[in-house]
C-alpha cells in the first residue's frame, strides 16, 4: 500500500518525517482540537439536515403531527423543520446534536482563543495563525447566526429583525445595505433562502479552507510548548505524531461526538414548536439569543437612549452598541499581537516557549477585564430573566448592569494584576497547595528550616 | 493486563450500544432520548477504548526535536526576491498603470450584479399603508368602534385591506381621555381616549407587545424600552430614543375609527436620514390632524 503510493507520489520521505513529528503534550492544547471535532460533527449532522430542510418562506398550512399548530399558516421552511423534528426518524436527535455542537463549537473556539491569549502563544512567529484564527471565529459566528435563523420560528425571526435594525443603523449606507442583504424592507421572503446559501455553501467553504490553512501553519511552525526541564526556544519536547498523538486525537474526536450525542439526545434545545412560526406582529418574551450573541444583545439593552441628530444626520441608538462596539472589539483583538509587540518592545524576537498568565500581568489583566466586559454584557442580555428570578424591577437590574459593566472589569483588572504579582513572588501554583515550611528538630532541642526537595 | 481488559470492556459496551441503537431505530423510531443516549454510549465506548489504548498500551517515550528557525537563509531569500523581481514583467510604467486601472474598472463592473439583490430604499422606510380615511380593523379584518375597546386594554390593529401588515401594525389603547396629555397639535387624534401608536419599537424593531396598565406604559420585550401612552408614547426607560409614532385617528360618521393620515414620522428603528421630511414626499399634508371630523370614510 505504502509502496504503491510512494511509487506514484514519492510519499515515503515526507510520511517518515510527518509521522515522526513531535507534539508537546498539555491538556490546554486539546481545546482547539475539540473545536475541530465539533466542526466534524457539525458537517456530518448538517449534511443530514440539509437533505430535509426546505429553504422557502412561502406560507403553507401546517398539517403535521404536532397537534397544537395544526391548521396554522407557517412557512415551508418552518414546516420542514417541524417534519424533521416529528416525522423523520432520528431527525430530532440530529437537529439537537447539530445545535448543541454549534454552541460547543463556538465555546471551544473562545476557550482556545483565551488559552492562546493568556499564554502569549500569538507572539512572533504565530501572529499569522492568530489572524487566521480570528477569521475563523468570525466565520463560526456567522455560521451560528445564519443557521439559527433558518427554522423561521418566532424567536429567530425576532433575532433577525434586530440584525436588520442594526444594519439599518449604519450611517449613510445602512438603509441601502439592509435592503440589499434582506432584499427589501423587513420582513422579506428572500432572506430565508439567502441565509441558507450562506449557511450551507459559502461560509462552510471558507471555514473549512481556513481550518486547513490554520492547521498547515501550525504544522510548519511546530507547536509551542510550556517551559520545563529540557525545553528551550529551539526545541520541541513531546511524543511523536504516530501513534500516540493520532490515537489520542482520534479518541478525543469520538469522545467529543459522544458527549454531543448525549446532549443532543437528553437536553432539549431550540424547541421551535413552542415558539411557533415567525409572525411579524408578535414577539415572544423573554427572548434571549444563543450564548455567543448575548453580549451584543446586552449592549443594546444597556445603551442609554441617545440618538444624536447633527446637520440632519441621525446616529441611531443601536449603532454604537450594535456596530461600533463589536467593530472596535474585533479590531483590537485582531491587532493585539502587534499592539503587544509594540508595548513590550519585542523587535524580532521569536517565542516558542509559552508564558504562564502570571508572567505578563498587564496582558493577563487586560484579558481578564475584556472577559468580564463580555460576561457582564452577556448577563445584561438576560436582565429580564434575572429580574424575574430575583423579583426586582427590570429597570433596577438594567441600571445596576450599566454600572457593573464598567466597575466589575476595572476591579477584575486590578485583582488579576495583583494575583499575578503574588504568584510570581511566591512561585506558587494557583491550584497547588501551599507547600508550607518543613522543620527539623535539632539534637539541641531547637528547630531549623529544611530546604524542600524540588 | 488492566489496560487490555479496560479496552475490551469499553469496546464491548460500544458494540452493545450500537446494537441497541439499531433496535431502537428499527422497532421504536423517533425517540430522541434513547437515540442520543445509545449513540453517545456507542461513541463513548469507542472513544474511551482508543484513549486507553493510546495512554496505557503504547509505550512512547518523550522525544526532543530541534526547531529550525522560520526565516530562510539570506541567500535563499535573495534569490526568491530576484525571482519575484518586477522587472521580469518589463519596465512599462504606463502599461502597468493602465492594467491596474482597467482591473479597477473591471472590478467595479463585476460588482454591479450585487445591486440586483435588493431595491433602493426610496420612500419605503417613510411610508406605511395607513392613509387618510382608511378604517382601523382588528386582525380578523373587523372595523372597530371606540366603544368596542374596554378602557385600559390594548389591541393590535391594521389598516383595512392590510391585515398582518408588518409596517402598518398598530396598537390601539383606550385610556380615560382626561388623563391624556398628548403633544401640541394632536388634540383630535384620540377620539374617546382611543390612542394608536405604531407597534414597531423605534429601537430595534421588535413588536412592542406588552402593556402595563398600572402606569399606562408600553414595554418592548426585546430590550425593555418603555413608552408612556398618555404622553404621546415618549420613551421613559430603556434604549429607545424616539417616541412611537402616533396614528392620527377620528371617528367616521358611521361610528367606526378611521385614520386621518399616515404616521407623521417613520415607524420602526431609526436610520441616518430618519428626520428628513422630504423623504416623505407628498404625504405630509395628509398626516395633519383633521379637526373637522365628519368626513366620509371609504365604505
Amino acid at each position: 500500500m505504502l509502496g504503491w503510493i510512494d511509487d506514484r507520489l514519492g510519499a515515503a520521505s515526507w510520511a517518515r518525517t510527518g509521522l515522526r513529528k513531535i507534539f508537546p503534550d498539555h491538556w490546554s492544547f486539546l481545546l482547539g482540537e475539540v473545536a475541530l471535532f465539533c466542526l466534524v460533527v457539525l458537517v456530518l449532522t448538517g449534511v443530514f439536515l440539509t437533505l430535509f430542510y426546505v429553504p422557502d418562506a412561502t406560507a403553507i398550512t401546517y398539517n403535521g403531527s404536532f397537534a397544537p399548530l395544526q391548521g396554522q399558516q407557517v412557512s415551508a421552511a418552518f414546516d420542514s423543520v417541524m417534519r424533521l423534528s416529528f416525522e423523520v426518524k432520528a431527525g430530532l436527535v440530529m437537529r439537537q446534536i447539530h445545535h448543541w455542537a454549534a454552541l460547543v463549537f463556538v465555546a471551544a473556539i473562545v476557550v482556545h482563543l483565551l488559552r492562546i491569549f493568556f499564554t502569549g502563544a500569538f507572539r512572533r512567529p504565530r501572529e499569522i495563525n492568530w489572524l487566521i484564527g480570528i477569521g475563523l471565529l468570525l466565520l463560526a459566528l456567522a455560521m451560528g447566526l445564519t443557521g439559527y435563523s433558518l427554522p423561521d420560528d418566532l424567536l429567530s425571526g425576532t433575532g433577525l429583525r434586530i440584525v436588520y435594525s442594526v444594519v439599518l443603523s449604519i450611517p449613510f449606507i445602512g438603509p441601502y445595505l439592509a435592503f440589499l442583504v434582506f432584499g427589501g424592507e423587513f420582513p422579506t421572503a428572500q432572506i430565508i433562502s439567502r441565509l441558507f446559501v450562506f449557511h450551507v455553501m459559502l461560509l462552510p467553504a471558507l471555514l473549512l479552507g481556513g481550518v486547513g490553512i490554520h492547521l498547515a501553519v501550525l504544522w510548519i511552525q511546530k507547536h509551542s510548548q510550556y517551559p520545563g526541564p529540557g525545553r528551550t526556544e529551539h526545541n520541541v519536547v513531546g511524543k511523536p505524531f504516530w501513534p500516540s498523538q493520532v490515537l489520542k486525537s482520534t479518541g478525543l474526536m469520538i469522545l467529543t461526538a459522544a458527549v454531543l450525542s448525549l446532549m443532543g439526545g437528553l437536553i432539549q434545545i431550540n424547541p421551535v414548536w413552542t415558539y411557533g412560526p415567525f409572525i411579524p406582529t408578535t414577539v415572544s418574551a423573554p427572548a434571549q439569543p444563543d450564548w455567543y450573541v448575548g453580549w451584543l444583545d446586552g449592549a443594546l439593552r444597556l445603551f442609554p437612549p441617545i440618538e444624536v441628530t447633527l446637520l440632519g444626520i441621525t446616529i441611531p441608538s443601536p449603532f454604537i452598541p450594535g456596530v461600533l462596539l463589536p467593530g472596535i472589539a474585533f479590531t483590537v483583538m485582531t491587532l493585539w499581537p502587534f499592539i503587544e509587540a509594540r508595548l513590550m518592545h519585542e523587535g524580532t524576537r521569536e517565542h516558542n516557549l509559552l508564558d504562564r498568565p502570571r508572567d505578563n500581568p498587564l496582558r493577563t489583566g487586560i484579558g481578564v477585564a475584556a472577559l468580564l466586559v463580555f460576561v457582564m454584557l452577556t448577563l445584561a442580555a438576560g436582565n429580564d430573566v434575572v429580574a424575574l428570578v430575583f423579583n426586582v424591577p427590570v429597570e433596577t437590574m438594567t441600571n445596576m448592569m450599566r454600572i457593573a459593566v464598567f466597575v466589575v472589569p476595572a476591579v477584575g483588572f486590578g485583582v488579576a494584576w495583583r494575583i499575578c504579582e503574588e504568584l510570581r513572588r511566591g512561585e506558587l501554583h494557583p491550584l497547588g497547595r501551599d507547600p508550607g515550611v518543613m522543620l527539623r528538630r535539632t539534637p539541641e532541642g531547637g528547630f531549623e528550616e529544611v530546604e524542600p526537595p524540588d | 493486563m488492566r489496560g487490555e481488559r479496560a479496552v475490551t470492556a469499553a469496546l464491548i459496551a460500544s458494540v452493545l450500544a450500537s446494537i441497541g441503537l439499531l433496535v431502537v431505530y428499527v422497532f421504536v423510531g423517533g425517540n430522541a432520548q434513547a437515540e442520543g443516549l445509545l449513540l453517545g454510549l456507542a461513541l463513548g465506548g469507542m472513544g474511551v477504548a482508543i484513549v486507553i489504548w493510546a495512554v496505557a498500551l503504547i509505550d512512547a517515550p518523550v522525544e526532543t526535536e530541534a526547531r529550525h528557525p522560520m526565516p530562510s537563509p539570506g541567500e535563499t531569500r535573495r534569490s526568491a526576491r530576484d525571482a519575484l523581481d518586477a522587472d521580469r514583467i518589463g519596465r512599462r510604467t504606463f502599461l502597468v498603470r493602465l492594467l491596474a486601472g482597467a482591473a479597477g474598472f473591471l472590478g467595479a463592473a463585476l460588482l454591479l450584479p450585487a445591486f440586483s439583490l435588493g431595491p433602493a430604499p426610496g420612500n419605503a422606510l417613510f411610508q406605511t399603508p395607513w392613509r387618510r380615511g382608511v378604517r382601523v380593523v382588528d386582525e380578523t379584518g373587523k372595523p372597530i368602534r371606540p366603544g368596542d375597546v374596554a378602557v385600559d386594554t390594548v389591541r393590535t390593529v391594521f389598516p383595512a385591506g392590510h391585515v398582518g401588515s408588518a409596517d402598518g401594525q398598530t396598537l390601539l389603547i383606550r385610556v380615560p381621555p382626561e388623563l391624556l396629555t398628548l403633544p401640541d397639535g394632536r388634540g383630535g387624534w384620540a377620539p374617546s381616549g382611543c390612542v394608536a401608536y405604531s407597534k414597531i419599537c423605534t429601537h430595534a424593531g421588535c413588536p412592542v407587545g406588552l402593556y402595563r396598565a398600572r402606569d399606562h406604559s408600553l414595554l418592548c420585550p426585546c430590550h425593555q424600552s418603555t413608552f408612556d401612552v398618555l404622553r404621546g408614547a415618549v420613551p421613559t426607560f430603556g434604549p429607545a430614543a424616539r417616541p412611537l409614532p402616533q396614528l392620527p385617528m377620528e371617528v367616521a360618521p358611521d361610528g367606526y375609527l378611521v385614520a386621518t393620515g399616515d404616521f407623521p414620522e417613520p415607524v420602526g428603528p431609526s436610520f441616518w436620514n430618519v428626520t428628513h421630511r422630504e423623504g416623505k414626499a407628498g404625504s405630509t399634508p395628509s398626516a395633519l390632524p383633521s379637526v373637522r371630523g365628519g368626513e366620509p370614510g371609504p365604505s
